[in-house]
Order: C-alpha cells, then sequence, then structure tokens
C-alpha cells in the first residue's frame, strides 16, 4: 500500500514535468496549427545553459536565466525562421522544426562535446524530505512539484485573467480581427512562441540534474510530448495536463509493478508451453510490463486517433 | 584523423589512388566505431588509445618486421552496422588488413559475419577483425569463426569473476539483476542467474529483469522496486545514459549496498556519479590502472594523460591488442598473409603491460586474462574524467575461466 | 528567390514521346556504365545504398509529394520487407529453389501487407492525425523489433547469405559488380512502375486529394481510398527496397526500422524536392554522398547536413529539384547561357564564402576537442597550425570577402534570371 503513495507522487512528478514540455507546445500548436518538433529540443537547451551558468552563478541564477535565453532564442527562431517558412505551408513548418532539432542536437555536441554534463541537484536540497516505508522521497522532487504547479496556475491567470491573456486568446482564434482591432498579432505569436519555449527550458533546468544532462536527453524525451498533447487534444492546456498525468503514472506503474503475460494468458486458460524457449510465441509469454511501459503511451495514441481523433478534450479536427 | 581525407574520397570515389602510395610502408589498422552521435566519447577514447598504443609500445620500439610503422586509421560507424559494413568495404580497398571494433556487439555481429564471408569470397584480400570490446559470449561461441579474436573478457568470464566474489561474501543473501533488454542484458542475467545457482544457491535472486534500452527516461520506480526487494546488491550490465541514470536513481533513493556493474566507469560516468559513487559503485573489467603494476604501467598512463587530457585509457585491453597484433607479425614473418597472422595469434602467449598473463585460446579465439572487481574511489593515482575518483582493484581473479566450455567449432582454412 | 510551386510540373500528354523515354534511357546507360568507371568496391557498395535510397525515397515521395501524406515511420514498411526477406534466405530448402532476383518481389508484398493492415486505419485523415499514427506505428514496431525476437532477432539483428539462392544463369552473387546490377535493374524497373503509378488515374487523384480533398470528394473519390492505394503502393516499393538492402548487407537490425531512419528518409526526400518525380532522386544520391564521403572527412558532417537542410527548407522548399526546374524556362528559351556569368559572380565567391566558414567551424572544434599539443590540422590538403593567426585570417577573409562579393552581386543574379526566365525578354 505505501508502495502505491510512493508510485504515485513519482508518477506525479514525471506527469509534471512532461506536462511543463506539453505545455508550451499546445500553446504554440493553438497559435500557428503546427507541432513544433524542435521543442524537446529547447528543453536539453535550457538544462545546458543552466548547467554552464552553474558552474559560473549557481544552481539558482542557472534556473532565472537559462530559461530567458532559451525563451529569447524561441522568439528568434520564430521571427526568422519559422515565419519565413509560413508562407510555403504546414508540411515544410513541420519539416523546419525537424531540421532545427537536429541542428540543434549537433551543435550541442558541437560546443560541449558528447560525454553527459556532471550538472547537479544544488547542496540546499539534497536531502530527503521524508520517507514511505523507506523509500526516500528526495526533496527535490517535492520542489519539482511544486516549481510546476506554480507554472501551471501562473500561466492559467494570465491567459484567462489578465488583458495580454485576453488578447492572446483572441489572436489564437481571430487573429485577423484582433490585427483590425490595432493589435500587433505577429508580435503576440513571436511571445507566445517565446514563452513556449522558455517553459521547456524551465523544464530542462529542473529535469537535468535528475536525468542527467546529455546531447540524447532531446531525442528520449521528444516524441513522447507529442503524443501528450495528441492524447491530451491538440491545443488543449487542461488536456494536455490530463494526458501527461495519465502517461506519468501509467508508465510508473507499469514500471514498478511485474505484470506478467505469462499470468494473463494462464489466466484466460491458455496453458505455458513447454519448454518454453521452443515457442514461436515465447516473446509474447515472457513479457512483462516494465518491457512496454515506455512504448504504452504510443499504443495508447495510436488507440485515441483511430477511436477519437481530436483527442481527449479536443474540440476540433485537426 | 584529417590525414584519411585525401585518401577516403579516392576510395569512395575511385579516383587518386596513387595518394595511398605515400603510406604504403605502414601496417595500417582500419578503426571502426563511432566517433560521432551519442556513443561518440567511447568510440573517441577507444581512438586515442589505439593511436597512443601503437606509437609508444610499437613504433617508438623500433616497429615491426623490417621497421614497418603502425598506423590507425579512423572509420566513423555511427555504431550502425549498415554504415560499418561500408567503412569496411571502404577501408579494404584502401588494402586495410586490420580491422579492430568494439563498440556495440550488434555492430561486431555484422563485422564478424561481413568479413568472414568476404575471406571466403576473396581468398586473395583476407583481413583479419581485432574486437577488442564486444562481449556478446555468441561471438566466441556459436558465431566463432577463424578470424575473429577478442581481447576482451567476455560477458560469461566476466560474470564468472564476479559471482566468485561474491560468493566469498557470506552476508549476501538476496540478488537483484537488472539489465537492458537486448542481447547483451539477457547475456549478463542469465550468466548471473547460472552462476549464482552453482556457487551459492542459498543466495536469492529476488529481482531479474530487463528495461528498454536508451528509452527509459527515469529509473525511479526501478529504484524503487529494488529498495521493495531489499537486496542486498545490484548487478547490471547497462551501459551509457542507462548506467549513469539508473546508478544515480538507486542511489538517491536510498540505496545503500554495492552495485556491480560492467561498464560504471569513464565517458562522464565516473565524474557524474562523484561521491555518492563510493563504497557503492564497482566495476568489473581486466587491466589494472590503480594501484599501477609497474613503472611501465604507470609510464603508459601518465604519458596518454599528457597526449589526450581529456579523456581517459579506460579501455587498457587495446594496448594489449597492439602488443599482440606486432608480436604476431613478427612470428608470421608477413603482414599480408593474413592466415598466417592469424595462425599466429591464436594459442599466443604474452605478458602485458597491465600485470596479467595473456593467453589466446586456439578453440574460440577468446583471450584469458585476470579479471578484477574495481571500486569507485577517491583513492587512486590515475582518476577518471578529472574528477579526482577513479577506479581501484580490490579482488583479482587470476587468469578468469581458462578452461571454460565453448559451442565453438572453429573452420580453419 | 521566387517561390517554387508544390505543384508536379509535367503537362505533357500520355503517350510516347522522345522526351518522356529519352531520361530514362539515359538513366539506363548511366546505371550499366557507371560501375566501369568507379570500379572500386567500395565505390559500388555506395552505389548500391544510392539505389536502395532512391527507391525508398521515391516510394516516400508517394505519400509526401503525390499525395500530401506526411509519415514519420515509413522505414517499417522498408525494414519488415527486408526482415522477410532475410527469413526466406534462411530458409534453406526454399531459398536454394528460389533465383535471388525474384526475391525483391517477396520484400514488396510483405511491405504491401503491412501497409494495407496499418493503412486501413491510419489513412482514414491526412495531416497531423496520418502523421501522429505513422508516428506512433513507427515507434511501436520499432520497439517491437527489440522484443519480438523470434522475428527480428533482438538488437543484433538477423543475417544470412544471399548465395545459397538458386544461381540465376550461373551467377551466385558472390562479388559486389553482380549484386550491383541486380540493384540497378531493380531500380530501373521500380522508378518506372512508380512514374506509370503517378501517370494512372489514381495517382492524378491522389494530386487531387492532396489538393483539395473537398472537391475530390465532389467529384464521387473517397479521399480515403484514394489515400490508401497509395499508400499500399508505396508500402510495396519500400519493401522492394527492403530487400535490396537484405541483398545487399546480408544483415537486417533494429536500426532499419527506427525512428532516426524514418527521419532520414523525410529528409533526403525534402533536401531533393517532394514536388518532382526525380526529386527524391536528386536528394538520395546527394545525400548518400554527403553522409559517406563527407563523413570520411568530417565529425562534424551531420552539422553539415543539419544545415543544409534548413538553408533547404527556408529558402527553397520546392528543394533541389525545384531549383533545377527553376531554370526550365531560360532552357526552352535557349537563354540558358546569358545566366552563366551573373551566376558565376556569385556562386563563385559563395563557395569561397562556405569554404571559409567551413574552415572556421572545422578550426574552433578542433581548437576545443583536439588533444592539446596537437596543434596540426589538415584541411583541403593544407596542413597548418591550428593556434597561429595566419589561417584564421584567410578563413575570415575568405567568409567576409566571399560573402560581400555574392551580396554584392546577387541583385545582378536576380534580374538576369527574371530577364532569362521571363516572356518579354525582362524588358518590363
Amino acid at each position: 500500500m505505501e508502495l502505491i503513495a510512493v508510485n504515485l507522487i513519482d508518477g506525479l512528478v514525471t506527469g509534471l514535468l512532461l506536462f511543463m514540455l506539453s505545455a508550451g507546445l499546445t500553446l504554440i500548436f493553438s497559435m500557428m496549427g503546427v507541432l513544433n518538433f524542435a521543442h524537446a529540443s529547447f528543453y536539453m537547451l535550457g538544462a545546458y545553459f543552466a548547467f554552464q551558468i552553474s558552474v559560473f552563478l549557481g544552481f539558482w541564477m542557472g534556473l532565472l536565466i537559462a530559461p530567458v535565453i532559451v525563451g529569447v532564442l524561441g522568439a528568434l527562431v520564430e521571427r526568422y525562421g519559422l515565419r519565413r517558412v509560413h508562407q510555403y505551408g504546414h508540411v515544410p513548418e513541420l519539416i523546419f522544426t525537424f531540421g532545427l532539432a537536429l541542428l540543434i542536437e549537433e551543435l550541442v555536441q558541437f560546443i560541449w562535446g558528447k560525454s553527459a554534463m556532471p550538472y547537479e541537484i544544488p547542496e540546499i536540497l539534497q536531502f530527503t524530505a521524508f520517507s514511505i516505508a523507506g523509500n526516500a522521497i528526495p526533496a527535490y522532487k517535492i520542489f519539482m512539484i511544486f516549481t510546476s504547479v506554480a507554472i501551471f496556475l501562473v500561466l492559467l491567470y494570465i491567459l484567462t485573467r489578465t488583458r495580454v491573456g485576453l488578447i492572446i486568446q483572441a489572436a489564437l482564434s481571430y487573429p485577423k480581427t484582433v490585427e483590425a482591432l490595432g493589435h500587433n498579432v505577429p508580435l503576440v505569436f513571436m511571445g507566445v512562441f517565446g514563452v513556449g519555449t522558455a517553459l521547456a527550458g524551465v523544464a530542462g533546468v529542473i529535469a537535468g540534474p535528475v536525468l542527467s544532462t546529455f546531447p540524447g536527453m532531446a531525442f528520449v524525451l521528444g516524441s513522447i510530448v507529442f503524443v501528450t498533447i495528441v492524447i491530451g487534444g491538440l491545443g488543449s492546456l487542461g488536456g494536455a495536463l490530463v494526458a501527461s498525468l495519465i502517461i506519468g503514472w501509467l508508465t510508473t506503474f507499469s514500471k514498478a509493478y511485474n505484470v506478467r503475460m505469462e499470468d494473463i494468458l494462464n489466466g484466460i486458460g491458455f496453458t505455458t508451453p513447454d519448454p518454453i524457449w521452443d515457442s514461436a510465441w515465447r516473446d509474447l509469454w515472457t513479457l512483462t510490463s516494465p518491457q512496454i511501459a515506455d512504448i504504452l503511451p504510443y499504443i495508447l495514441m495510436v488507440l485515441i486517433l483511430v477511436f477519437r481523433p481530436y483527442g481527449l478534450f479536443g474540440k476540433r479536427q485537426a | 584523423m584529417k590525414n584519411t581525407t585525401m585518401r577516403g574520397l579516392s576510395a569512395a570515389l575511385a579516383v587518386a589512388i596513387s595518394a595511398t602510395a605515400v603510406y604504403a610502408e605502414n601496417i595500417k589498422i582500419a578503426f571502426i566505431d563511432p566517433l560521432s552521435g551519442p556513443f561518440a566519447a567511447t568510440g573517441n577514447q577507444g581512438l586515442a588509445t589505439f593511436k597512443f598504443a601503437a606509437d609508444e609500445l610499437v613504433n617508438k620500439e623500433g616497429g615491426v618486421l623490417d621497421g614497418q610503422n603502425f598506423e590507425i586509421v579512423a572509420f566513423d560507424n555511427k555504431i550502425s552496422p549498415k554504415e560499418s559494413l561500408i567503412q569496411l568495404q571502404v577501408a579494404i580497398d584502401q588494402g586495410i588488413r586490420f580491422i579492430a571494433q568494439g563498440n556495440s556487439s550488434g555492430v561486431a555481429n555484422a563485422l564478424t559475419d561481413a568479413i568472414d564471408k568476404h575471406n571466403r569470397r576473396n581468398p586473395d584480400n583476407q583481413v583479419i577483425f581485432l574486437n577488442y570490446a564486444a562481449v556478446d559470449p555468441a561471438l566466441t561461441n556459436d558465431k566463432c569463426n577463424f578470424w575473429h579474436f577478442r581481447f576482451d573478457a567476455n560477458a560469461d568470464i566476466k560474470m564468472d569473476a564476479l559471482t566468485d566474489v561474491i560468493a566469498a561474501d557470506d552476508g549476501v543473501e538476496k540478488v537483484y539483476i537488472i539489465g537492458q533488454d537486448y542481447s547483451f542484458g539477457k547475456a549478463v542475467a542469465a550468466a548471473a542467474v547460472k552462476f549464482l545457482g552453482e556457487k551459492r544457491p542459498d543466495v536469492e535472486i529476488v529481482g531479474n529483469e530487463l528495461h528498454p534500452i536508451g528509452k527509459v527516461k527515469d529509473f525511479t520506480p526501478y529504484a524503487r522496486k529494488i529498495m521493495a526487494s531489499e537486496a542486498d546488491l545490484v548487478i547490471t550490465g547497462n551501459w551509457g545514459a542507462d548506467m549513469l541514470n539508473l546508478g544515480k536513481s538507486v542511489l538517491e533513493n536510498g540505496f545503500e549496498g554495492p552495485i556491480y556493474t560492467y561498464y560504471g566507469a569513464a565517458d562522464g560516468i565516473t565524474a557524474a556519479f562523484g561521491e555518492s559513487g563510493v563504497g557503492s559503485l564497482r566495476v568489473v573489467g581486466e587491466g589494472q590502472i590503480n594501484p599501477p603494476v609497474s613503472d611501465r604501467a604507470a609510464a603508459f598512463v601518465t604519458g596518454f594523460k599528457e597526449a589526450y587530457p581529456d579523456t581517459d585509457p579506460a579501455q587498457p585491453r587495446i594496448a594489449n591488442v597492439v602488443e599482440m597484433l606486432a608480436k604476431a607479425i613478427n612470428e608470421a614473418g608477413t603482414a599480408t598473409d593474413m592466415a598466417q597472422v592469424a595462425y599466429a595469434l591464436e594459442g599466443m602467449e604474452h605478458d602485458s603491460i597491465w600485470g596479467t598473463k595473456l593467453k589466446m585460446r586456439e578453440i574460440d579465439h577468446q583471450i584469458i586474462q585476470d579479471v578484477h572487481i574495481q571500486a569507485h574511489t577517491d583513492d587512486v593515482q590515475f582518476d577518471y574524467d578529472n574528477s579526482g575518483f577513479g577506479l581501484k582493484a580490490e579482488d583479482t581473479v587470476t587468469m578468469a575461466a581458462a578452461d571454460a566450455a565453448t559451442t565453438c567449432k572453429m573452420k580453419r582454412p | 528567390m521566387t517561390q517554387t510551386s508544390q505543384i508536379s510540373a509535367s503537362r505533357q500528354a500520355p503517350g510516347l514521346s522522345l522526351g518522356v523515354v529519352m531520361p530514362w534511357l539515359l538513366s539506363a546507360a548511366a546505371l550499366v556504365l557507371l560501375p566501369m568507371v568507379f570500379t572500386a568496391n567500395s565505390a559500388i557498395t555506395v552505389m548500391n545504398q544510392m539505389a536502395i535510397t532512391i527507391i525508398f525515397a521515391l516510394a516516400y515521395n508517394m505519400l509526401l509529394g503525390q499525395g500530401g501524406m506526411l509519415s514519420f515511420g515509413h522505414a517499417v514498411y522498408m525494414g519488415v520487407g527486408g526482415f522477410a526477406c532475410m527469413h526466406i534466405m534462411n530458409m534453406s530448402d526454399f531459398f536454394a529453389a528460389l533465383p535471388l532476383p525474384v526475391l525483391p518481389i517477396f520484400g514488396g508484398l510483405v511491405g504491401m501487407g503491412l501497409a494495407i493492415v496499418v493503412g486501413s486505419f491510419s489513412t482514414r485523415s491526412s495531416g497531423t492525425v496520418f502523421a501522429m499514427i505513422s508516428l506512433g506505428v513507427g515507434e511501436l514496431i520499432a520497439a517491437c523489433s527489440i522484443i519480438i525476437v523470434v522475428f527480428f532477432g533482438g538488437e543484433e539483428g538477423i543475417s544470412g547469405d544471399r548465395t545459397y539462392g538458386l544461381p540465376f544463369f550461373g551467377i551466385e552473387f558472390l562479388r559486389q559488380i553482380e549484386v550491383y546490377y541486380l540493384t540497378a535493374f531493380w531500380l530501373m524497373l521500380s522508378a518506372l512502375l512508380m512514374f506509370l503509378f503517378s501517370r494512372t488515374p489514381i495517382g492524378r487523384i491522389a494530386n487531387a486529394v492532396r489538393d483539395n480533398p473537398e472537391r475530390a470528394e465532389f467529384l464521387g473519390y473517397s479521399q480515403r481510398w484514394v489515400r490508401f492505394h497509395s499508400f499500399v503502393a508505396s508500402g510495396f516499393f519500400a519493401g522492394v527496397a527492403g530487400a535490396l538492402f537484405a541483398i545487399n548487407y546480408e544483415i537486417l537490425t533494429e536500426e532499419n526500422l527506427n525512428l532516426a531512419t524514418s527521419g532520414e528518409i523525410l529528409l533526403v526526400t525534402f533536401l531533393g524536392g517532394v514536388g518532382f518525380f526525380f526529386g527524391p532522386i536528386i536528394g538520395a544520391i546527394v545525400f548518400t554522398l554527403l553522409r559517406t564521403v563527407l563523413g570520411l572527412e568530417t565529425e562534424l558532417w551531420a552539422l553539415y547536413v543539419g544545415l543544409l537542410f534548413l538553408v533547404t527548407v527556408m529558402y527553397f522548399p520546392g528543394g533541389l529539384a525545384g531549383l533545377l526546374m527553376m531554370h526550365s524556362p531560360a532552357v526552352k528559351m535557349k537563354r540558358l547561357r546569358s545566366l552563366v556569368v551573373p551566376y558565376a559572380k556569385v556562386l563563385v565567391p559563395g563557395a569561397f564564402a562556405i569554404i571559409g566558414a567551413a574552415c572556421l567551424i572545422e578550426m574552433v572544434f578542433h581548437l576545443r576537442h583536439a588533444p592539446p599539443g596537437d596543434h596540426q590540422m589538415t584541411l583541403f590538403w593544407i596542413s597548418f597550425d591550428s593556434h597561429t593567426i595566419l589561417p584564421w585570417t584567410v578563413s575570415a577573409v575568405l567568409l567576409i570577402g566571399g560573402g560581400w562579393l555574392a551580396k554584392r552581386f546577387a541583385p545582378e543574379m536576380a534580374n538576369s534570371y527574371h530577364a532569362a526566365t521571363s516572356l518579354d525578354g525582362g524588358g518590363a
């Protein structure tokens, strides 16, 4: 029973981290109608910048400065890259972000080399917050939870309660009208893109020390972020949150409990073939849930796309 | 590496073939391993060691035969089997007869197969495969061939040595085995179960599981399971980011017992573990760096660190590869008749710079040598990653698994 | 640069004319003659790789260029086709009675079979939903390749020996050159079939569905069925490419299925140009050369390829083929000669600027990552000390001077381009 509580917390951390990435991505999608393949690359840049800053100024300055740099970079990419490609249509836009992801990975290797960086949790957070039945919950995890929840609340407040937020929301749905009212819509788009990438940067800064900072970190997370927002419904912030949490808990629990296919098959009346290594189905029989934990989100996504193409909370057909 | 520029171009496009003539008197060894991409750190580290060992141990000693030098020619295989086969073809076209590769057993499987086929189909320009690091047992068992020589202890031998040490510790009651879900991870797990069952039937294996390779973002759930199982020690064959993340996660979540690993050092891993790994992390391997066994060994490491301060001689066996190849060429009296060199190499005995005896077994071309259990500690003369931490030999199994059985049926030309 | 249209340019009436047949005859002749020029085994290996990539890229473009479907997981159809052929090669009795040149048909059929299964639900919609399903299915099958060892052989893959097949007129395919001609034959055949497919009514309607699905529906064509047919055909040719891969390399691994391979083919196709039938062919040739030749020269090859790709997407969305086809009016009006001088004025300094930039990048990389004490480096066959000021100055001068000259002459080039390609001779 205690283990369930521990796994709930672990899954929550994973889910919230995923949410910080998918929140920015889904905002950008609702704005430009295009999936930003390079989103996870900005997450990686966040981690690397924060590492570099932390070498000189310490972790907390990294947390402050790195996302700003990432956001500015993102805004520049939108202004000088995406906006140019936008005129050619959606597919070239998607392909542009795809190429950008490759290029950023190469650049990171060019600058920092190919090994993992020794980016560490700040000493002030290097203690165990509390234990549940011998399972330590590091303070840093609690810090991650609070940071991401705080960011979500701030984002929600800005989007729904402030003037800027209202303009953004309006610009998302009726860009022409908003422009006619005298607002600089391209600037709004650039701003949203910058903020979205900055969010990814924050995720990178706080995930870097625990998930390790290495050139492959964007690739590992890259496609799962899309899966999240597709499951949640493209363009839906709430959907992204729900999908992130579902994926976080789904993968955590299937890794934490060894559900074996053999037990399931036996349970529904099949008998284990003997000897098992001679059977053509041996790979099916020996399957365990941790083996497939990380592909479960993909299965979920394909199922959702087939049966509910607009996702869990999506409003319109993509 | 840049001086391969002209030759690479010429081979690929078959122009200016004469450019290679300048280097005709060198004996070239093609180093086919990842030099770009996620595994480049390991590849470049191996390349540096090869270059340094060739210069230091052969060229400065007067070369081989009548003064010919070793030259290492690097080929980037991007850790892809397909790309490796293309580079193999380019190397052969450049007249290179010795192929060195080590990273990824998948690539080694592709290469050994391709080299065997090439040598059968082209008897007049055969090549030899110097496998310096791929440890899938199959390479010297079912998939063995006459042209393949393995200079690293294979996964079974390492596990044999490792379980010797574990068996001697009476305090061990529960063992957790975790690895990457592919041939090597499975081989490690199978060997661990087998040897522990033989040596310590009373030890309970409380967990034996595989996780997807290179896909796990967060190892926390696995760490929780290990904690919940109350295991006394963890055995893992993980490498690269999977090694680092698993180890960090296990330690972070409160595990205090030893973690026995195959690849838990160097290429950024030692630096990343730092203080937290002390007392827990153990690495099974060959080639004792700390404490140095002789002045010669110490001089080798010092010289290497001067030449390449950013990397480490973390694969000491490469020195053995270079020395034994030189010896075989001298014994065979030829660097062109590969069958002669291969016959000289099999069965060869040699005293390694790292203090161990070496024997290249005839039956399967698996080298037999001392295997060490090394601890991650700051009490070292030579550190890794310039981090102050390094590996220190704690236990040694002399000539590990010298009479291990093999399923290899070697076909000789 | 003027913007190129994405729409297929061929306006010839169906039927045989010299203009249609000539390129095919020329290509066939080139394929026969190439191995006589480039005789080294490695050159033939690279050409085989090129041929396989061409077939795969053409198959991919049946979706992307002709059908407007963006797939992120197309490698699985090639990979699964290849794996199936590998299993056929390992069925010693069956394979001993099968001539090797027939094998690609089986690969194609398996690829097609998989495409039928996946296409039955993925082609229901186009756009993002299709792209995401392809991504999901691609990831699933790639992940399964590690788990389902019986079929995919785990991470080490499965290997076989092509020479155990029934000798084909006495040829056992022991030598690379024999494999080359087999691959070249299938390249011509597949390319021709794919070209003809794009000329069939279903191929034409695929274009219509790509450009305006609603209108195509009103005309009475189910857009889903049109997409499904393109998808299945594309799966067949991807499977053929997989079979040729199996024959060439005699090994298939997880690499043949994974996301990186799927992404690469997208890159290749887009680089070549999706708007024209021959675009992917150019893309495959250029990319294979870049990957193998540039890869031999520098560790940073992927950085350059990434840059080239981004520049292509941003400035030449028609790809290399689009760039070439921009000049077809000038060719038709026989004004190509008037372009030579203005182009040279921009391209020659531009090339020097690129060389200068590449030198700077290489030197920075050398400075950062080479072992200390190793100051020597070689670029473009010149050895020098990277810690002295001279090479930096030379590179910087090349970059700035070349860039300045190119920028200066760019308007002139644009003017002469417009003059050469507009009907009134640019008098306006």
